[in-house]
């Protein structure tokens, strides 16, 4: 299980890092299924796990040039404000309708993510791998 | 690369925050989209702003669970140790790949993050 447990943990950390996201819709499934923890402990934890994964994350891509530091920083302190926000606004709305809305939402984005992607592939079919912008 | 004024920062995180609050979900699956689809930004420094405001967003949010005595320090390590191994190869490997093919793989992502919300 800690084996399955540290598989889980490098696939999030990849997947982090290679689009941005914190990981944690491997790892609270992770630490939920694997690990035993409740989900609401297995969110918490995952928490706290994506802390120094996200950090080095940024650090690496501090190196590489593509970190806007201020961006970054702004961008987390209002959504951390609003993050509070968004968990009391869960007992206002109707979630389970909002949950639907938010689903269709997701999928216009990945059609817009997509198409946007093919349009840039098209463009430059043979550009080099790893030009800056 | 056009550097975004700070009510469009505030506009991001706001919208990340509350999403993030609303449904569980991670706030770079919000952020990183916008910043490429609004704020014009290519895959790899939408991802690289993203992971910053991640530590802070994340750092808040352990805090407050921490609090609630909702954390487990030991499977924190056991699985964010790998994880910061991870990052290492996710990152390097992102600077390998071309960012359209980046951008192609995060919406599939996508749809399967709103597969979750949905089944959830």
């Amino acid at each position: 299980m800690i084996a399955l447990a540290i598989i889980i943990g490098v696939a999030a950390g990849v997947l982090s890092g290679l689009f941005g996201v914190g990981g944690g819709i491997l790892l609270v499934p992770a630490l939920a299924l694997v690990v035993g923890l409740d989900q609401v402990d297995a969110e918490a934890t995952s928490l706290l796990a994506i802390i120094p994964v996200a950090a080095v994350g940024a650090w690496r891509q501090k190196s590489y040039g593509n970190l806007d530091v201020r961006a970054g920083l702004t961008i987390g302190a209002f959504a951390a404000v609003a993050a509070v926000a968004g968990v009391a606004l869960v007992n206002v709305l109707p979630v389970e309708l909002v949950r639907y809305a938010f689903a269709a939402l997701m999928l216009y984005v990945a059609w817009r993510m997509a198409t946007s992607a093919i349009q840039q592939l098209r463009a430059e079919p043979d550009r080099a791998p790893s030009d800056g912008q | 690369m056009p550097a975004p004024r700070i009510s469009q920062l505030a506009i991001l995180g706001l919208t990340m925050g509350i999403f993030s609050g609303l449904f569980g979900v991670g706030g770079g699956i919000v952020l990183v989209p916008l910043l490429i689809l609004w704020v014009g930004l290519d895959e790899r420094r939408a991802a690289a702003t993203s992971l910053l405001a991640i530590v802070i967003a994340a750092s808040a949010g352990a805090a407050t669970q921490i609090a609630y005595g909702n954390v487990h320090l030991v499977a924190a390590i056991t699985v964010g140790i790998p994880a910061v191994g991870g990052v290492l190869i996710g990152t390097w490997l992102q600077q390998r790949i071309p960012v359209a093919t980046v951008q192609l793989l995060f919406s599939g992502l996508l749809v399967i993050v709103a597969a979750m919300v949905v089944l959830k």
